[in-house]
């Protein structure tokens, strides 16, 4: 296996972990808020589940990011592509803006989730607006997302 | 860690929608009799959690709720010394005086503290303080000491307040919380002023109030002793130039006015937790919002057991949190 090989999948697995452990840890917060409001009043289940949900998508974009990089360098079809270290290393970098801005952003998403939930709790009818406030914070990962499949693709063309 | 109180402080959110409003504390003034206030009392979750003689078992059961409430949070004690000293050394005054004049001790004590009053009343009764908190044995001798030599019982109680404040300024700085540390400060400070208002009616001198006084960091108890010890003007005069001249306009009404300004004051402070979705902070304000408003129903079934006048009585309701 090439070294360009190692950098590619290197950063594939970047992607998928970082997102994924910024997902897991926003979840996770979320849902003890969500947890919090559920045990005084079990009604506003539905509603904080919503909430809860919102830093769990770049998880999803890491995955997702760490997919096509795969199925670019050939690793899915079990035919490698035969990388040089300049085009492994051109993987990697297209992969790093999905692996720091998905950490980044599902941790900070969930801090305005949690406060959405908190927000639900003492106000359930303005919900929406809570999740409007935590949804700008999606913005930067979709952002992310994008740089990272536009360079992905742009390498293999 | 900021997160660290995630579940704690969601669920004391939803909680803050059974605080009472100013509108509850409204409905319940203009209830026609105590029977009546006590039913719509119920009606807001304040039951005691079932049968009690009179209302301040009523009050009792209520606060001891709070407490239980943050055992169920798992909420650290230690974060929350700030708030607990004043029962442990409100015990400690009471166990002095228990063992001196060998009264009974039962309902002398509050539980919940950060020491057992049983530790407290042994440690006095054995005079081995060794068993008692640091902050604590010192002025459990010294206040012993005071009573057995002197008799003077007010003299045990200056020992153990100021031990008492000094301990909360020192939870206050070891908190790593601004608004725990904040609030040790200002009950310390708004302690002081007190110390001086009280001083000041009652002529007493520059040495008497400053022996009282404990440090903080607001205030200069040195100037605010010597300016009680001058004269009434002379200590509005320095308490308005402090960040309390609040106090100063207060104190210029009535003793009572100023006292409703502390009260206002803490809630005034306490009252941006509301918005703060992290920390320990918004369960401490939570805290001193219930016992707020466990104090505002004191005030009127109070009102309403000595048949005082609606308007004397809403004189003197303070803010409520929500």
């Amino acid at each position: 296996m090439s070294l360009g090989m190692v950098f590619a999948l290197a950063g594939a697995a970047l992607a998928a972990l970082m997102a994924g452990i910024g997902s897991a840890i926003g979840v996770g917060m979320a849902g003890e808020a969500a947890a919090g409001v559920v045990t005084e009043d079990p009604q506003k289940f539905g509603k904080v589940l919503i909430l809860q949900l919102l830093p769990g998508t770049q998880g999803i974009y890491g995955l997702l990011i760490a997919f096509i990089t795969l199925s670019q360098i050939g690793l899915l079809g079990g035919a490698p592509v035969n990388l040089t270290t300049a085009q492994g290393l051109a993987y990697f970098a297209a992969c790093l803006p999905m692996a720091f801005v998905g950490l980044w952003s599902a941790i900070r998403q969930a801090r305005a989730a949690v406060a959405g939930i908190q927000m639900v709790a003492k106000r359930p009818d303005q919900m929406g607006k809570g999740m409007i406030f935590a949804a700008m914070v999606e913005t930067y990962a979709i952002l992310a997302l994008l740089i990272s499949i536009l360079a992905i693709f742009g390498i293999a063309a | 860690m900021a997160e660290q109180y995630t579940y704690a402080v969601a669920r004391i959110r939803a909680k803050e929608n059974s605080l009472l409003t100013k509108q509850d504390l409204q409905q319940l003034l203009s209830s026609p009799d105590y029977g009546e206030a006590l039913r719509i009392l119920s009606g807001k979750g304040f039951d005691g959690g079932g049968e009690f003689r009179d209302y301040n078992e009523l009050l009792t059961k209520e606060t001891e709720k709070i407490w239980h409430l943050m055992d169920e949070l798992k909420v650290d004690r230690t974060e929350l010394e700030v708030f607990l000293y004043k029962k442990d050394f409100h015990n400690l005054k009471s166990a002095i005086k228990a063992v001196v004049t060998n009264a009974p001790t039962e309902k002398l004590y509050i539980s919940g503290g950060t020491v057992l009053p049983e530790t407290i009343e042994n440690a006095i009764r054995e005079k081995d303080y060794s068993a008692l908190p640091e902050n604590m044995r010192e002025a459990a001798r010294e206040a012993l000491t005071a009573l057995l030599q002197t008799g003077d019982g007010q003299k045990c109680d200056i020992i153990v307040d100021r031990a008492a404040l000094c301990a909360i300024k020192a939870a206050g700085q070891r908190a790593d919380n601004e608004m725990i540390a904040d609030y040790a400060e200002t009950t310390v400070a708004l302690s002081d002023i007190k110390i001086a208002a009280r001083g000041n009616a009652l002529g007493k001198s520059k040495d008497f109030m400053r022996g009282a006084m404990a440090e903080c960091d607001s205030l200069n108890t040195d100037s605010l002793s010597a300016a009680a010890a001058k004269s009434k003007d002379d200590m509005l005069e320095y308490l308005a130039l402090t960040p309390y001249s609040g106090a100063a306009e207060a104190l210029k009404s009535s003793y009572s006015d100023f006292e409703k300004w502390c009260d206002n004051l803490i809630m005034d402070k306490i009252s941006e937790q509301k918005s703060n979705p992290f920390s320990i902070a918004p369960i401490a304000a939570y805290i001193l919002a219930r016992e707020n408003e466990i104090n505002a129903v004191r005030i009127i079934l109070s009102g309403k057991v000595n048949n005082l006048s609606v308007e004397s009585v809403r004189e003197r309701l303070r803010e409520l949190y929500v």
